[in-house]
């Protein structure tokens, strides 16, 4: 076993490098929400509990962050409604022009975020739609549209036909066989379709740039107070969602192990 | 991981009866209206403000629909700099986080297989990023590398960087942040194809007298390639339209601006709408035009 016992050692080493790199602007994110300093949050002058505490004194750090959970659901909802049903369409029927619905849902991932905000910014002027939390909202359930689509279709695809047969056999309707048993299959990739599309919208910046108006969402919040320091309340809020991402990561990760472990028992 | 959820899932479609398409159709509509209106006609608007022309005696920002071609001239003329910096940077943050990305992805879902909970817990870190704020992790990145922090000091003790040198609003801070934000982005498409490499060809490899290096460089890099072209893919195309990392309040400089600075100030400060629309469809032609010759030589076609 001499082969290769370099590898052995220096793979899980460079791993384990790379990983606390992805981690250290967090670590620092979540360090600084504690920073006592009380106009820019950049020198560390001191642990307080204060910034959590009082997260909401100033307003609009709380506002941004209220819009940017209230334009996360409403383009959630719009694209998975729309994905899940072109999903269904593109995984069950054969149709003409099928390869070119996959080309046009392909495409808005292959652009560039900034195209695509520019592109919306100049048809809503020259439409005359004044930007606002519409425009916003329409431009995040766009670009989430094509990333529902792709996970449900995972979904759908791995399905195995063999349940729907049985609900057929046993005189199911086509449309108890489709609530009884496909949707309830289907409902994991659903929701997972749907969490992502929430992150992703979370978390945009460039296309909401150009399309928010006068709206400010929690990115857009912290992309003005850049240029003058951003506020360790923004940290506070960040290291919130983020415990919370990570907390229900865990959770689903746990109950699919603990489910399948039950399914190895009956199996 | 999206690039190849396309090609893979048309595979096991059931045959179903032609005449029922149209329930596929009623299912299609709504969302292909969204697309229409909303990706399509945006396309078209973007070419028509990139022709258009001030409004004789206007205000600021007022432009009447012409077929002006000199906006592409004057754009690629003036901003040059501004799109060989964007696609520079891009390619050098993509091979960047390829190099840091591969052996986490061989990690994790190769050498990993054995133990579940450490590769849930690798795969739950790699994604982790995703769930604190980009431009939040840009501007810590900043701070670690301002002047005055111990990094610098650091560098400047070891002669490594010069005495008056700086980190931040530099090439250098603008790759390293571009390939920190899309490591994650390249990390999960390699690891969907690795997790799925069947180790028997590996011994296969070796049972047939060829050197770790060899299997390696033979086997596994071309049975991984898929998740090597989406990767790249996935970061190079943001990478070249990204505004954030080359802006000055984060890593870059005056000196660092990218094609995406440049669209963003003609359209949001400068009002110059055509010129913004015209940098927009030239990214937008070279990137489709990189993309398409690069799927079609690596022979992944079947990605679309």
């Amino acid at each position: 076993m001499s082969r290769f016992s370099l590898g052995k050692w220096l793979l899980p080493l460079y791993s384990v490098l790379a990983l606390i790199f992805l981690l250290i602007p967090i670590a620092y994110t979540f360090v600084f929400s504690f920073n006592s300093s009380i106009k820019s949050n950049i020198v560390w002058s001191g642990f307080t509990l204060d910034n959590w505490l009082t997260v909401c004194n100033d307003a609009s750090v709380c506002q941004a962050f209220g819009t940017s959970i209230f334009v996360g659901v409403v383009a959630t909802v719009i694209a998975t409604g729309l994905g899940t049903l072109m999903a269904l369409a593109l995984s069950r029927y054969k149709f003409r022009g099928r390869s070119a619905v996959s080309l046009l849902l392909f495409l808005p991932m292959a652009t560039p975020e900034i195209v695509l905000g520019a592109g919306l910014a100049a048809q809503f002027l020259s439409a005359g739609v004044p930007k606002g939390l519409g425009t916003i909202i329409i431009a995040h359930a766009l670009f989430c549209l094509s990333f529902v689509v792709v996970t449900v279709k995972a979904r759908v695809a791995s399905l195995d036909p063999a349940l729907e047969e049985a609900g057929r056999d046993l005189y199911g309707s086509s449309a108890q066989v489709f609530w009884r048993i496909t949707f309830p299959l289907l409902l994991p990739g659903i929701t997972a379709a749907a969490l992502l599309s929430f992150a992703l919208s979370f978390d945009d910046f460039i296309i909401t740039r150009f399309n928010n108006g006068a709206v400010t969402t929690f990115p857009v919040y912290i992309y003005t107070a850049a240029a003058r320091g951003v506020p360790a309340e923004a940290n506070v809020i960040a290291s919130f969602v983020f415990i919370l991402a990570i907390v229900l990561v865990v959770v689903s990760q746990t109950t699919a192990a603990a489910r399948r472990k039950r399914l190895e028992k009956l199996g | 991981m999206a690039f190849a959820a396309f090609g893979s899932s048309a595979a096991p479609v059931e045959q179903a009866p032609r005449k029922r398409s149209w329930i596929a159709f009623v299912l299609l509509a709504p969302g292909l209206a969204y697309l229409a209106l909303f990706f399509l006609a945006p396309f078209v608007s973007l070419i028509i403000t990139s022709l258009s022309t001030p409004v004789e005696f206007g205000d600021v920002g007022q432009y009447q629909p012409a077929f002006k071609l000199e906006n592409y001239a004057t754009v690629v003329e003036q901003y040059w700099p501004h799109f060989l910096r964007a696609f520079g940077y891009a390619l050098a943050a993509t091979f960047f986080a390829l190099v840091i990305s591969y052996p986490l992805a061989y990690f994790i879902g190769v050498k990993a297989r054995k133990w579940p909970l450490l590769q849930a817990l690798m795969l739950t870190l790699v994604i982790a990023p995703f769930f604190i704020s980009f431009l939040l992790r840009t501007l810590a990145w900043k701070q670690l590398m301002s002047d005055d922090t111990p990094l610098v000091h650091a560098l400047k003790a070891l002669s490594i960087l010069p005495q008056d040198g700086h980190l931040t609003g530099t090439a250098f801070s603008v790759i390293f942040g571009l390939t920190y934000n899309f490591i994650p982005f390249m990390t999960l498409p390699i690891y969907a194809t690795l997790e799925r490499l069947d180790t028997r060809y590996l011994e296969a490899g070796s049972d047939l007298y060829a050197s770790p290096a060899t299997t390696f460089w033979k086997v596994t890099v071309p049975l991984s390639m898929p998740g090597v072209v989406s990767g790249t893919l996935l970061t190079f195309i943001p990478a070249s339209g990204d505004f954030i990392n080359a802006s000055a309040s984060f890593l870059g400089s005056a000196q660092t601006q990218m094609v995406g600075n440049a669209i963003e100030a003609n359209f949001l400060s400068l009002l110059n709408y055509p010129a913004a629309a015209a940098m927009s469809v030239i990214l937008m032609a070279i990137i489709l035009l990189i993309v398409g010759t690069y799927v079609k030589r690596s022979g992944t076609e079947d990605l679309l």
